[in-house]
Formats: C-alpha cells, structure tokens, sequence
C-alpha cells in the first residue's frame, strides 16, 4: 500500500507494546458507542439467564449475581472503532462461575449473548472460559454508568469491544455457531485485535 | 443482511474543499470500488513511511449512483487522520481506503423514516436524501437536522432544498428562535414513521433518542450511529 504523501504520524515514542496493530490509546475518554436506544433498567428488575445448550437452565437476580464469588478484570480494553483504553478495572462475575453452575453440555460449543435492546453477540465457548470473561457492574470501584452499558455488561476484554454486549440479560449456549447483529452487518465473527479481525473478510 | 467483504483498496482525492477551519469535503475516486448502501462507512487509512498507520471511519455522504465517493470530514482536536485530512491532503494524493462497512444504519427506501441528526452527524443522511432525491423517494424520508448556526452545519443549503427541517441552536432562523427541536415540531414528520435513525455525538444521540421518545417514537424503531468520547 502507497504511504500517504505528507504523512508523518504521531510520535512513535512510548507507544507501548500492549496496544494492537492500527488501535491508539484514548486515555481516561471513553466512548460511547452504540447501534440502539438506551435502556433504562432497574437493578432490582434485572435478571441474567443461562440457558439453551446446558444441563440446568438458571436465572440469577441482581442480589443472586452479587452473592456469587466476586471476580475483578484489570487491564485493557480494545473497541474495534480503534481506540484503546489501558489499565481499566472492572468487577463482577466470572462466566466461568455461572457456567459452573449451569453446566454446559458436551456437545456445546458456542455462545450467543442477548441483550435487553435486542443486540446480540456470539463467541466460541473457550472465549469466554478460563479467566477470559465476566459479567460486570462496576467500573473503577462504581457502579457501571447505563450509558457503557449498566447495570450489567459482558465483559470479554481479549476481543473487540462489541463483543463485550452491554445490558445482558441472557447468555444461550449454542451446539453451532451463529451470528450475532453485527457480525451479521459486516463485523468479523471472532473479532480478535491482535490479528485486526475488524471486518469480514480479515484473517 | 449480510454484505460481500471489504478488502483494503485505495481512493485518489479528485476534489477537495475545506470549509472553514473545522471541516473538509472531500470527493474520491476509489478502485474496485463496491457500490454503499446510503448511511454506510468508509475507513481511511494513512501511512507513513515507516509503516507507521492510523486510521479512521467517515460516514458517506454521496449516494450510490456518484461515481466517486464523497466524505465529509470535521477536525478534531488533534485529530491525526482528520488533521491530515484538513491541512495537508490535496489533489491526486492516494489515501488507503476499506469500505463500504456497516449493514445497521443504512436506508435506501425500505421504510418510511425520520432522521435526526446533529452537526456533521448529517452527513449520512445526506447520502439518504441524495439517494431519495434521485429515485423519487422523497416522500419515505423526513430530516431534522440541529446544528449552532446555518454556517456550521455540513451541507446546510442542500438539507434545506431538499425539505429537511433544520433547527439551529445558536442563532435564530426565519421565524423560529434559536433551541433545540422540540417534541412538537416533530409531531407531522414522524407521523406513520416505520424507523427513526440518529446521528451525531454522544450528547446529541442521547438527546435526539429522548426527542423521539417524546414525540411518540419507538425505542425498538431507533437506529443510532454516534461518535465521540463521554467526558
């Protein structure tokens, strides 16, 4: 590919390592993205499903989530928009505690994630076990703003950020991979920013 | 829904026009171009020569049948792609183009819709109304269109030869006095409407999604495309 004639770039100096190909560091500002209306939901009236592909369909309340062993995510986050933020905190669940307790069956392999909005996203089963996913609702030690997807969000911080669906409600666990909304509207179906999975059609 | 992937392809700069010191038009012409959906993305992407890349996505403002694809860009503050855009590009550069992306926020006349859009959140909806113009669909989309004064808004004259109603906020215009569109002036534009769409920044869509909300418009119905940071 042509470089672009009269460009230089930013400052290459200190760019850390840990920000992936064609992403920049967006400091302490963190967009809001969105494809739908903002739900307004009542800690007290949300629930989270797990349910589909599994041995025993659960549901857990607000207060059932939080009397579950806590788990914290501390690091980056990736959005395929090409901002980065570094050292975020984010507390809540492991997925891998409430798969624990809903057991997926052998034959599972994939995961849709619901939304209340509608929005959708799916991941492979291992992209979200291990240490690797969470249902959050705090973000630097308060409570997770609706707008970034409160009071609760999936929390999958080695993909793009869309995967990371805000205002889940309902993890269903799939025997075959199927799209979500926007990996059915051009996005790539992992979304991995090490390898710039952005679109269809990357690696 | 689904479209044909995207590969990296590049666009020669054909024209270019800055307009004031916050925004830039700029008319492409992009190789093996694959033909957008109006309200569609294009991502650019400069090089340096280290390999050094940044990139961004601009929405498209030209409709379908332009033979070159046309951008609408607004500086940011240290804006490095739309900086370079602004102060450096010029005719006959080659910039890296990927594009179109996006099957969500696009509108080619399935549906009688209202958009409302905010600042240089209109350029989409340019490309909707262009698109409309040319294929007599007029009548399936109404455009509210805000910005702070008429000289600020991309594309102002265009809007308003097409019907679009335009509310400024900082300055008064024709009879109305500067402010916000309010939930009754919206009242007959989104009358029967199948789908709402919103552009602009985080502050406007939050506002825009509210206004609808207010004018009697269905969350569920609400298509939002926004950019930019919280704080």
């Amino acid at each position: 590919m042509p470089v672009t004639r009269g460009f230089g770039g930013s400052p290459r100096r200190g760019r850390p390592d840990r920000l992936p190909p064609g992403q920049y560091d967006t400091g302490r500002d963190w967009p809001i993205l969105t494809a739908e209306a903002q739900p307004r939901i009542d800690p007290e009236e949300w629930a989270v499903t797990v349910d589909g592909a599994v041995e025993s369909p659960r549901t857990w309340t607000w207060r059932e989530a939080h009397a579950l062993p806590g788990s914290t995510y501390f690091g980056d986050i990736h959005c395929v928009t090409t901002w980065s933020m570094l050292d975020t905190t984010f507390g809540g669940v492991s997925v891998d505690t409430l798969l624990d307790l809903a057991r997926p069956r052998p034959d599972a392999t994939h995961l849709m994630a619901h939304c209340e909005t509608g929005y959708t996203t799916n991941l492979p089963l291992a992209d979200v076990t291990d240490g690797k996913a969470w249902l959050v609702w705090e973000y630097d030690g308060r409570p997770l703003p609706a707008e970034h997807g409160g009071p609760v969000r999936l929390l999958v911080p080695h993909l793009y950020f869309w995967k990371s669906a805000k205002w889940v409600d309902r993890l269903e666990l799939l025997t075959t991979d199927q799209p979500g909304f926007w990996e059915r509207n051009g996005y790539h179906d992992r979304g991995d920013p090490w390898l710039e999975q952005r679109y269809q059609g990357d690696p | 829904m689904s479209e044909a992937e995207s590969p990296w392809t590049t666009g020669e700069v054909v024209e270019i026009e800055r307009i004031g010191d916050r925004l830039v038009r700029l008319r492409l012409d992009v190789a093996a171009r694959v033909d957008h959906l109006p309200g569609q993305h294009y991502v650019v992407r400069l090089r340096a020569p280290d390999d050094y890349t940044a990139q961004r996505s601009y929405s498209v403002a030209s409709e379908p049948d332009d033979s070159l694809v046309e951008l609408m860009v607004e500086c940011l503050p240290g804006g490095e792609v739309s900086g370079h855009l602004h102060d450096v590009a010029d005719v006959g550069d080659v910039v890296e183009l990927r594009g179109p992306i996006g099957g969500w926020f696009t509108w080619a006349g399935e549906a009688t819709a209202v958009c409302v859009a905010g600042g240089s959140g209109v350029v989409p909806v340019v490309s909707m109304l262009r698109h409309a113009a040319s294929h007599g669909l007029l009548d399936r989309l109404r455009v509210v269109a805000v910005g702070r004064t008429l000289a600020e808004l991309p594309y102002s004259a265009e809007l308003l030869d097409h019907g679009a109603f335009v509310a400024l906020t900082r300055e008064n215009f024709g009879d109305r006095v500067a402010a916000p569109p309010y939930p009754d002036e919206l009242e007959a534009l989104v009358d029967g409407v199948e789908r709402a769409y919103v552009c602009g920044s985080v502050g406007f869509a939050t506002y825009a999604t509210r206004l609808l909300g207010e004018a009697g418009v269905r969350s569920d119905l609400v298509r939002i495309e926004q950019f930019g940071a919280s704080s």
